[in-house]
């Protein structure tokens, strides 16, 4: 036990800070990774937020999946979409879940790729 | 829609009109602590607000029925297959004291990537649906109503989908959940790059619902071959897990760690079990423990597994718990049943309140082995830490195998789960999000581009569902065949009177369990019990527990089958609860007709404080109402009692016996009836015969007025005696 030298002289609370210190140290780097992260089950927790049904939510993120569009974030898309058609987004999302639209996904953010 | 005590909590009621169903509350509700709470004669320490309706204990009886409620919640698992079945447990282990009802999922569920719909069977659990989770929670609403005490809903926001599951909790009123990423990682070999960013979002959505976190640490208790040496490791589990939670929004008061006791005899538990316990709450002194019980050592024996419990139980007294979790005593041998979760709540509360007030007479020791073993655990924590570091990282770490190796560490055996950044379930999985990434909705983690002129990202869609509940989308069935209408069908006639059916699990399983004594050895009883069992009439007879008592002199065996019949209640005789006049009443009758009676114990039987406790008034005997008692003692002969009775001119014979070998008892009772005939005095005489084995059929068959047996007062006696003679009046 001679790694713990280091340790024998740190009182109970300075233990405990050390070891809380060092959680932080780890956990930092994987809170940064989260956040700038998105991931399939996110996005259609999104869509779920916005008023789609799981069904409607797993068809979306697998298109926005296909489109390559998963940094824009789905919901973002959605919205998007139906603002260049300039209707309600619920309806619009509906119908992105069939199929319908999805060019105009890819023209909106079209240039805005990276 | 209100519960009546003695009604059915109707299934069919609780389905109807389920997609307009709102939840009562969100948030998780701690029992409400009560200062010296009276009760009964006593003044409790740590205890919590009673309830307004409940079940007590057996032996509450003889302390005015007090069921004094610990302050700690207390968890009941959940796990049967089929939610609506469960919905009965929950409201029986709720009336017993439950207010934490965890639900587990099906086998599976955590490697579905996205969420589930309609009501399907599971398998060792039920598939956490929206339609399903709002079926229990309605349920839970009602129950909560009866006893008079918030319960919390439970499942796991742990798996691949975990983002969608905690938005659908919040949307539905669930009160805590288990999350956890190192679960998903070493246990479910799921993606650690993907289960860490997924964490991030459930964890908020968690927060922004006030909902309580279970971590999984306690899952490597039981993985690891030698549960008590990975206590290091735990340590180190929840705190990565923790600070994780509160680096997500989580208020560290709802971070609860999953804290397992980690040995059982016959090792020397509390001396391992202790000094790990008095660590881990030093370190986590701001968060909230979870005191869930050993099962990694857990065996077919309910017996040995209760003792156990118990044990730990007492580590959660010594040191503290704001959840004790319970797990069932059976669950060593089968899926959890019905009145085992009944049990193992009642083992908790009985535990608690028996050890009340214990550290304001006992301390734990503040020098010697106790706080140098602490030191050695939590020295050993951070050591653990800092090579995690040293490595790279938890992602490194993980690929090095740093975890649930059975060494004690710094020791390590080499094998360690190891898991691989790129490999797992759902691998690849993870973008980056772009500059421009926007998500419209509130309780969102991270990185969000909110559009300029929006206050918050869900102005952008008018409110989320999170703040307009009409905009949820519910969806119903989506199998035309698994479903819970489809079982009801089948199974709604066993909710009635009219198809009675023994039960475990699900409505009409017909499981019954059978224990027998074999004088043969361990293989012997093991045949023979089958084949009782199948004799006896019972299906798949299984054996589910036995126990060597002498390798040649007998076995314990215990068998479960089931029965391949029910009952229509309209063909029993079903006794009635014994009718109770008021004691006025009885005093009035007594004073305007004195009466006198003679009693003792029959034969050769000495066991006298039954009857003393039906006679005698300072137990609340018939002496209280007047009536004159004549004792005559212990083991008096039937010639003797009837001579006394002829003698004193008395109106009743009350005779007690208890010895019940070789139907002693009623061969007693039919002898001491036949005397009096002979006398010519039967007619006069009211014969009462009473005892623990008494049953009232088969004494009133033996030519007695009335038997009375286990659990009779005197007032029960008085009563009969009274109506007995306004019979003989010619008044009733």
């Amino acid at each position: 036990m001679e790694r713990r030298k280091h340790l024998e002289g740190l009182s109970d609370e300075e233990l405990k800070n050390r070891f809380f210190s060092l959680a932080e140290q780890i956990v930092d780097p994987m809170i940064e990774l989260s956040k700038k992260s998105t991931t399939p089950s996110v996005e259609r927790s999104v869509l779920l937020r916005m008023g789609f049904s799981s069904l409607e939510a797993m068809d979306l993120v697998n298109h926005v999946l296909d489109l390559g569009l998963m940094g824009k974030g789905a919901g973002n898309v959605v919205l998007k979409v139906s603002e260049r058609l300039e209707k309600d987004y619920l309806t619009v999302g509906r119908e992105m879940a069939e199929g319908k639209h999805l060019d105009i996904a890819k023209d909106v953010f079209k240039g805005d790729r990276r | 829609m209100k519960l009546v005590k003695n009604e059915k909590l109707h299934v069919e009621e609780i389905l109807k009109d389920l997609q307009h169903y709102a939840p009562k509350r969100r948030g998780w509700h701690w029992r409400e602590p009560v200062e010296n709470l009276k009760m009964g004669e006593f003044t409790y320490k740590e205890m919590s607000k009673p309830l307004a309706q409940s079940e007590s204990l057996p032996s509450a009886k003889y302390f005015g029925n007090i069921d004094p409620q610990p302050r700690p919640v207390i968890t009941t698992e959940i796990a049967s297959g089929r939610f609506e079945d469960d919905i009965r447990r929950m409201r029986m282990a709720v009336w017993h004291g439950a207010d934490h009802i965890m639900v587990i999922r099906t086998a599976g569920q955590s490697h579905y990537d996205g969420l589930i719909e309609g009501t399907p069977q599971g398998i060792g659990g039920i598939p956490i649906t929206r339609k399903q989770v709002r079926a229990q929670r309605k349920a839970l609403d009602l129950i909560e109503e009866e006893v008079g005490r918030e319960i919390n809903y439970h499942s796991y926001v742990s798996g691949v989908a975990g983002p969608e599951i905690a938005v659908m909790f919040a949307e539905e009123g669930v009160n805590g959940a288990h999350q956890d990423p190192q679960y998903n990682v070493l246990y479910r070999n799921i993606n650690m790059i993907r289960s860490f960013v997924d964490a991030g979002y459930a964890k908020s959505v968690m927060a922004f619902a006030d909902m309580a976190q279970i971590d999984g640490a306690h899952n490597a208790n039981a993985t690891a071959r030698e549960a008590y040496k990975v206590l290091p490791e735990l340590m180190v589990q929840h705190g990565l897990n923790s600070v994780f939670s509160v680096k997500s929004g989580m208020k560290k008061e709802n971070i609860c760690l999953s804290t397992v006791p980690p040995t059982a005899p016959p090792a020397p538990s509390l001396t391992l079990d202790l000094p790990y316990a008095v660590a881990l709450r030093e370190f986590f002194s701001e968060y909230r423990m979870r005191a869930q019980q050993n099962t990694k050592y857990m065996e077919s024996d309910t017996r040995e597994a209760t003792v156990t419990h118990v044990l730990n139980l007492l580590i959660s007294e010594l040191t503290g718990a704001d959840i004790q979790s319970t797990i069932t005593p059976d669950e060593g041998r089968n899926v959890p049943w019905n009145y085992n979760n009944i049990a193992a709540i009642s083992t908790a509360k009985q535990a608690f309140q028996g050890m009340d007030g214990l550290l304001s007479m006992v301390e734990l020791k503040k020098e010697g082995f106790l706080p140098e073993k602490v030191r050695e655990i939590k020295e050993r924590a951070v050591l653990f830490m800092e090579e995690i570091l040293e490595a790279g990282g938890y992602f490194k770490a993980v690929e090095d195998g740093f975890f649930v190796d059975s060494g004690y560490y710094p020791e390590r055996n080499g094998d360690g789960i190891v898991r691989k950044m790129d490999g797992g379930l759902a691998a690849d999985t993870v973008f980056e999000k772009e500059e421009d990434y926007f998500a419209p909705v509130s309780a969102f983690f991270g990185y969000n581009c909110v559009p300029e002129g929006l206050e918050k990202p869900s102005d952008a869609i008018g409110g989320d569902t999170l703040e307009i509940r009409e905009k949820i989308v519910y969806i119903d069935e989506l199998d035309p065949e698994d479903n819970v209408e489809k079982r009801l069908e089948e199974n709604r006639k066993y909710f009635t009177r009219e198809h009675i059916k023994p039960e475990v699990e699900w409505a009409g399983d017909g499981v019954i369990l059978q224990t027998m004594m074999l004088p043969v050895d361990e293989m012997t009883a093991e045949a023979a019990a089958v084949e009782i069992g199948k004799k006896m009439g019972l299906l798949d007879v299984e054996v589910v527990h036995k126990e060597v008592l002498q390798e040649a002199e007998g076995t314990l065996v215990e068998i479960k089958g089931r029965v391949p019949f029910s009952l229509n209640a309209k063909d029993l005789t079903i006794q009635k609860k014994p009718e109770i006049l008021s004691d006025e009443e009885i005093r009035k009758d007594i004073e305007a007709y004195p009466m006198k009676i003679v009693a003792g114990t029959l034969g050769n039987d000495e066991h006298s404080v039954g009857l003393r406790e039906i006679i005698d008034i300072k137990h609340g005997g018939i002496e209280k109402y007047g009536i004159e008692s004549i004792y005559l003692g212990t083991s008096v002969p039937v010639e003797k009692l009837v001579d006394a009775a002829i003698e004193s001119n008395a109106e009743a014979i009350l005779a007690s016996t208890i010895i019940s070998h070789d139907n002693i008892h009623y061969k007693n009772l039919k002898k001491l009836c036949d005397t009096a005939v002979e006398k010519g005095v039967r007619d006069k005489l009211i014969i009462l015969g009473g005892g623990t084995q008494i049953i009232q059929e088969l004494a009133v068959e033996s030519g007695l007025d009335m038997g009375f047996g286990r659990g009779t007062k005197g007032a029960h006696v008085a009563t009969f005696l009274v109506k007995k003679r306004r019979e003989m009046r010619g008044e009733a």
